[in-house]
């Protein structure tokens, strides 16, 4: 009797112990805050970043971001316009219902509705056909080789829940009454959520039913949004947290430096790059009137290589940029290494600005966002002052990027001479890029809406139109080089970098730090 | 009294409609907040229908219109940003803020006051040189800068105390307090310190001066006369009759601490009404900016209305001349 006792005793301090160094809490803070709890009323990697450890996709992401099956086992192309998703059997939402075709049926649609900031998750022609409970179809209009790459993000609801909580409606800014779903969350994945103040904080559980095993030990998460960059780096040095993100660039060393804490950078997906007008006939600010520098290719490269990268990448970004010859992360494409930046080179810039007829150079406005991208007006202010140096005299508009936009984008009517921006396809693809940033467009933005500068060569729109529909990998990259070597060669565009993620973690955390920024509970170890 | 009452309050209406009218005009020039809203990837098409819902495209007047109607009956409709109500939003933000004004502006009161009065007392010594020093640094240092200096050294060098957030609340009722956990106490001394300081440099000078003047009165002489105890004409005598402008300044500075707290509170991730602001600039929200202006309109509107009142009443002067009319 004493002996069972004991043994009882002691398998209870075992049991104990054991709840006690796997219990682990991560807290951790981002620099913006939590908005939105709907998973489709927000286009944004943070959000759909940090609704990925609540809510599923039919694929998801790998660390390496290849495509997982996820709540889709596996998929298969039956006819070049037919897709269909066998669906995982036994998965329950947080809430106990069962995840079935219905619901994927239901959040095709929701997805897609008038609100949602995710329509370009399925086309508005695909029809999804429930086969059994277990099976879903996607008949498309014309084949579609990259149908399924942004769904890792296009998260599937309980229809259900959904539909007894009065939220079918997207959770849209107009809406005057609040939308249960933009509060509260039930999905299949990984992490519950327990409870969300928005702006404050919001906290998370482990799901011990998930269908998937989670490979960290997290069991409950905290985040809190901390917006100014000094506070946040130190609460992390502080030990207060456990990870923020992400961390000012001239902080990196103080964050390296500390024994309690070590920054992780890495490549992000997105690409920083210039563009210029080109489709009025005079610019609206610039001192040459009755012609258009920009229209002119030589005038696009002598620009071009004026830009010493280097020097961006070791004086302005701290060595954490990589410069890139393509408006597209060398992530998302597989031959982007062939390509490579014309070379900097003041002298043949000078000498193309002459042979153009501007020995004397002109000056031009340049507008610029200063919170948005990693240091993004300074860029600009070494990009003036290397195109100072062969005769350039650019005017900087550096603003806010709420005015920024305002003025840049089809709503402001492409206000711009020459401008920064930044872009990252959602679709990891190539077909994006063609079609969003060098897509030929009209005055109102259709065919080619973020071309702000209005570059148009129909070659390019004609090899898109042949990538859209291309179900060979090795036919559409080629294809697809092609485009890009003629965008290259007219310099519709200035690729300057891609810049770096930059993540602190306190010393006794790993996590998994994925290029396209997002981060997920269910790989993080705490020791 | 009554018309007099009446006159004041048609004022206060009157600055309220023209703060109004001067933030909307202002929401003109900060950015298109559809931009905010959504995603990059979202076409033009999409981002206009958004802007026709939201009634962006209608004319300034009509908006303001619209706006005020709503706002006269508190309703300010939905942020933005969040997509919630935006008066439920600021009520769950207030008791954040009011409580670190509160202690802020007690903590003003309880230092700032005895070092007036010693530096009033002992002009020569070398703690009062002390004092006045630390109360340049108040006055001359930015509160972002104060903020980060203190949470550097007592949370990142010396880890006593929380960088950031209000620790652990307790909810009563509507109200959040972090004022009954340990947690929440520890909180709140960084910030407290650093938007008092301040107002307790400001008080401790005007303690101060006002010090140097009473000592130097009859009365006060005459109590010395008579004998009377050091303490006593100190603190029973000379303080009182400082009193009386600290009790005014302090009234009319608890309204800025309030509307100031914005630098604090993003500086400590404070969860207040300042912090919502601040994000709502950011973020162009204008429902949540107009509503916070508007509200610290009528807290100064309202504060300084009492004190007119206060001053009808304890000023006899004040009746007589208008009796003489």
């Amino acid at each position: 009797m004493r002996i069972k006792t004991t043994l009882a005793t002691a398998a209870l301090i075992a049991s104990l112990m054991g709840t006690a160094a796997s219990a682990e809490t991560l807290r951790y803070a981002f620099q913006g805050t939590l908005n939105q709890l709907d998973p489709y009323s927000l286009n944004e990697t943070f959000t759909l970043g940090t609704l990925g450890n609540v809510y599923e996709g039919l694929t998801r992401r790998a660390p390496d971001l290849t495509i997982e099956p996820a709540l889709a086992e596996r998929w298969e192309v039956l006819e070049p316009t037919r897709w269909r998703f066998y669906l995982r059997k036994g998965v329950k939402f947080h809430n106990g219902n069962d995840f079935t075709a219905d619901d994927v049926v239901f959040s095709a649609e929701r997805v897609r509705s008038e609100g949602s900031d995710l329509t370009t998750r399925i086309g508005a022609d695909v029809k999804v056909e429930k086969v059994d409970d277990h099976t879903v179809d996607f008949v498309l209009t014309g084949p579609n080789p990259i149908l399924h790459y942004e769904w890792d993000t296009w998260y599937i609801m309980d229809k259900e829940w959904t539909e007894e909580n009065n939220a079918t409606k997207v959770t849209s800014a107009s809406d005057t009454t609040p939308n249960h779903a933009s509060l509260h969350a039930n999905g299949t994945g990984s992490y519950k959520l327990v409870s969300h103040e928005p702006g404050v904080r919001t906290t998370f559980e482990k799901n011990e039913d998930w269908w998937d095993k989670v490979a960290g030990n997290i069991e409950k998460v905290e985040f809190t949004p901390i917006g100014s960059d000094a506070t946040r780096v130190a609460a992390l040095l502080s030990g207060e947290l456990d990870m923020v993100f992400p961390i000012p660039v001239q902080d990196i060393k103080r964050v390296e430096d500390s024994p309690q804490t070590k920054a992780l950078t890495g490549p992000e997906l997105r690409t920083i790059f210039l563009g210029f007008d080109q489709k009025r006939d005079e610019l609206l600010y610039s001192s040459v009137k009755g012609k258009n520098p920009f229209q002119d290719v030589r005038v696009r490269k002598a620009f071009y290589q004026a830009i010493d990268m280097d020097a961006i990448r070791d004086k302005v970004m701290r060595g954490l940029s990589t410069p890139s010859a393509l408006l597209i992360s060398p992530f998302q494409y597989s031959r982007a290494s062939e390509f490579t930046r014309h070379p900097y080179d003041p002298e043949a810039s000078k000498a193309l600005l002459a042979e153009a007829g501007y020995a004397d150079g002109f000056s031009v406005g340049m507008d610029c966002p200063n919170d948005r991208y990693v240091n993004d007006e300074a860029i600009c202010q070494a990009v003036a002052s290397f195109l100072a140096r062969v005769g350039i005299k650019v005017e900087l508009n550096a603003q806010p990027k709420a005015q920024y936009f305002a003025k840049v984008l089809a709503s402001g009517g492409y206000d711009t001479s020459f401008y920064l921006l930044g872009w990252t396809p959602g679709s990891f693809d190539s077909w994006n890029v063609l079609t969003n940033i060098t897509g030929c467009r009209d005055d109102k933005g259709k065919g080619g809406p973020f071309n702000l500068g209005g570059y148009c060569n129909p070659k390019v729109d004609e090899l898109s139109a042949q990538i859209l529909v291309e179900n060979d990998p090795t036919t559409r990259d080629e294809l697809i080089a092609q485009a890009y070597t003629i965008v290259h060669e007219d310099v519709s565009h200035i690729p300057l970098h891609q810049q770096a993620l930059a993540w602190g973690v306190a010393e006794n955390v790993d996590v998994v730090q994925r290029a396209d920024d997002q981060f997920h509970y269910r790989w993080v170890v705490k020791k | 009294m009554l018309a007099f009452t009446i006159r004041r309050l048609l004022q206060a209406v009157l600055v309220m409609l023209v703060v109004a009218l001067i933030s909307f005009t202002l929401f003109r020039f900060v950015g298109d907040p559809v931009n905010q809203m959504v995603g990059v990837e979202t076409t033009p098409e999409q981002r206009e229908a958004l802007r026709e819902r939201l009634g962006l495209n209608d004319p300034v007047l009509v908006q303001f219109g619209r706006f005020i109607t709503k706002a006269a009956r508190f309703d300010f409709g939905t942020s933005y940003q969040f997509r919630q109500p935006v008066a439920e939003l600021i009520g769950r933000r207030l008791p954040a803020t009011l409580e670190l004004s509160f202690v802020s502006a007690v903590l003003a009161l309880l230092v700032g006051i005895p070092m007036g009065v010693y530096t009033g007392l002992h002009r020569d010594s070398w703690l009062s040189k002390l004092f006045l020093s630390i109360s340049l640094i108040g006055i001359s240092l930015p509160t972002f800068f104060i903020g980060i200096l203190l949470i550097f050294v007592f949370a990142v060098t010396l880890q006593w105390l929380p960088s950031f957030g209000r620790g652990g609340v307790v909810q009563l009722g509507w109200w959040s307090t972090g004022l009954l956990t340990w947690s929440g106490i520890k909180a709140l001394i960084l910030p407290a310190i650093t938007l008092g300081l301040f107002q307790m440099t400001l008080i401790m000078r005007l303690v101060r001066s006002e010090m140097l003047e009473v000592i130097r009165t009859d009365y006060i002489k005459f109590a010395r006369a008579r004998g009377l105890r050091e303490r006593s004409i100190n603190f029973r005598h000379a303080l009182k009759n400082t009193l009386v402008p600290v009790i005014t300044i302090t009234g009319l500075q608890l309204g800025s601490i309030i509307a100031f707290a914005i630098i604090t509170e993003t500086v400590f991730q404070w969860p207040g009404m300042g912090l919502l602001f601040l994000q709502a600039v950011q973020n162009v929200d204008i429902p949540i900016m107009a509503a916070y202006l508007m509200l610290i309109a009528f807290l100064f509107v309202t504060i300084n209305l009492i004190v007119d009142l206060l001053y009808f009443r304890v000023d006899p002067r004040l009746r007589v001349e208008r009796a003489a009319h």
